[in-house]
């Protein structure tokens, strides 16, 4: 049987004063750090134009193209086969890019280890390096090489390769970094020399950590490989730009679908592969 | 001196010898067919992708002489040695800085609203309904899935050129991105706290409301700031589009060939996302912090 306690309200509001005492200096701040990220948030709206009717505006032209998109409808099978070529073409561009990144990524991790390489100026440049050129934008890269090669898949190729090198070659120096320092001594110890040391007291351990991490960037590659086609760069985002401006907007949605089946794909043979090599859930953090 | 290692007689060492032999040869075999693969595959996408080694060695130099340029003036001397000429444009970059800093502000806070509010409906340990749950997340993929961009492409044909089409773009693919993290952090939460609000009668949202969410904050603000850092960047580029930002300039700069303009605003958009990392890393760990001392 449930039975009813009457309890004292007063009697607990003494023993535990903390919890009725209204807000604590914790909870204040909180609550001033709160109040200005919105104020700060209303301002930004206002700003950016969400409150002069604009928005409104917009939402009713925006549910107007999205019934337009609907069915998705590629037009013709010359489309059809158009826009697969392109979506294979965007992940050839995806593979290479990754492919020479990471070939080329190698000599430079080994020189950003700090196991590896003594020289604190080089390793101090090679680091700098790397973050310069992983800080700037992809498509900015693919429009410099647009400059160089002409527009086309191979300059996003290479747009490709340049931006991932500087990924790569931070996250291959830390995880040469990580390696156990054993098998390295081990080979010291029997007489080898430095290169010997890398090639069989390193490599063997962390080759499979930097395979997944290349797979884990061929997804997001693929990914953005669509994008690099709009700025010119070859590939489905060129097919999906002109789309879009010629506002073929079933053909927009027909392409979107086409690109979230094969990303879909991709993501599923890769991780797939990646759990194969290390076990589950290493190298998505990445 | 005689060797301590003690010799296995013949007969029981030449197995062990055969079979590691076998092993090593099966590796080999592997690691060749595995090359093999690979190296079909790029001949395929070598085709398909256009390249050409040779226009890539004929052209190289406009490579370097391009890095060169960005850092020249018009009149030939190093930018910096003249940072006034270099930077002319400074009160209009900031300007337009400042906005691209507003519309990821903007983009990223609507993102995570959205997301806060659909990663418990996500969450397979908490979710009140299965399919709604499927649908969630499948929205949620397809948000994260097609890239800002293109949002932003569509998003300048309804809302017209401007930041609005920019932050709408972002919104959407924070939601999308923010979604699925949020409902993960959900799923890792102890269920105890839960089943003991639920247990006195309350409704599923005051269940989550001072079960769930007590436990999920700091991580939800963690991932809000790694994902503004991510937003900051791709605010850059929105303008590329038409989308706002400082991403016009930067474009009509590289397209005009203005060079020292074009290294003007990269070194300005570097320097303001490295200061954003510095902090909000700060901040994180510090809220890392909080929760490892609970």
């Amino acid at each position: 049987m449930a039975r009813r306690t009457s309890f004292d309200l007063g009697e607990i509001r003494r023993r535990h004063p903390q919890h009725f005492g209204g807000l604590g200096r914790d909870q204040r701040s909180l609550a001033i750090i709160a109040g200005t990220a919105f104020a700060l948030l209303v301002f930004g709206m206002a700003q950016l134009g969400f409150f002069d009717g604009k928005l409104i505006r917009g939402l009713g032209r925006l549910a107007e193209i999205a019934g337009l998109m609907l069915p998705p409808d590629p037009g013709n099978w010359a489309h059809v086969r158009l826009y697969v070529v392109a979506l294979f073409e965007t992940i050839a561009i995806a593979l290479l890019g990754t492919l020479a990144a990471a070939v080329l990524a190698m000599p430079l991790a080994l020189l950003a280890a700090r196991n590896v390489t003594t020289a604190r100026i080089l390793r101090f440049f090679t680091r700098r390096s790397l973050d310069t050129i992983r800080s700037v934008d992809i498509l900015v890269w693919a429009l410099i090489w647009i400059n160089v090669v002409g527009l086309g898949p191979f300059a996003g190729a290479l747009a490709i390769m340049t931006s991932d090198l500087g990924s790569f070659g931070k996250l291959f120096s830390e995880a040469i970094e990580a390696a156990d320092r054993k098998p390295l001594e081990g080979v010291t110890s029997t007489g080898g020399g430095r290169i010997l040391g890398v090639r069989f007291g390193i490599l063997p351990e962390v080759f499979p950590v930097l395979a997944s991490q290349v797979l884990y960037y061929f997804e997001s590659n693929t990914r953005s490989a669509t994008t690099i086609g709009i700025v010119g760069a070859g590939g489905i985002g060129l097919q999906l730009a002109d789309a879009i401006r010629t506002l073929e907007l079933q053909q927009v949605s027909f392409i979107i679908l086409l690109i979230l089946a094969a990303v879909t794909a991709i993501d599923f043979v890769s991780s797939k592969l990646r759990f194969a090599m290390i076990g589950p859930r290493a190298g998505t953090t990445a | 001196m005689t060797s301590p290692i003690a010799q296995l007689p013949e007969a029981q060492l030449r197995p062990l010898l055969a079979a590691y032999e076998a092993s090593v040869r099966s590796r080999r075999w592997h690691t060749l067919m595995i090359f093999a693969c690979v190296a079909v595959a790029i001949a395929l996408s070598s085709i398909s992708a256009e390249v050409s080694p040779l226009k890539l060695a004929d052209n190289i130099g406009r490579f370097t002489s391009y890095i060169f340029r960005l850092f020249h003036l018009e009149n030939g001397a190093f930018v910096w040695t003249d940072p006034a000429e270099w930077y002319w444009g400074l009160a209009r970059w900031l300007r337009l800085l400042g906005e691209t800093l507003l519309m990821a502000y903007v983009g990223t806070l609507l993102g995570a609203a959205g997301a806060f509010g659909l990663s418990f409906l996500a969450a397979a340990n908490v979710a009140p309904s299965r399919w709604l749950r499927i649908v969630v997340r499948r929205f949620c993929e397809l948000c994260r899935t097609v890239p800002v961009l293109v949002f932003a492409l569509m998003f300048v044909i309804a809302f017209g050129l401007g930041p609005m089409a920019g932050v709408l773009g972002v919104a959407i693919h924070t939601l999308g991105a923010l979604g699925k993290l949020f409902s993960e952090v959900v799923e890792n939460i102890d269920m105890k706290p839960v089943e003991g609000v639920s247990s006195t009668g309350a409704a599923w949202p005051a269940a989550m409301r001072y079960g769930a969410l007590p436990q999920t904050m700091s991580n939800f603000v963690s991932y809000t700031l790694l994902r503004f850092e991510i937003n900051v960047r791709e605010g850059a580029i929105l303008g590329f589009v038409g989308a706002g930002g400082i991403g016009q300039d930067l474009i009509e700069a590289i397209r005009k060939f203005y060079y020292s303009d074009v290294s003007a605003i990269l070194v300005l958009i570097l320097v303001t996302v490295a200061i954003i990392d510095a902090l909000t890393t700060r901040v994180r760990h510090h809220l890392i912090g909080i929760e490892e001392s609970h």
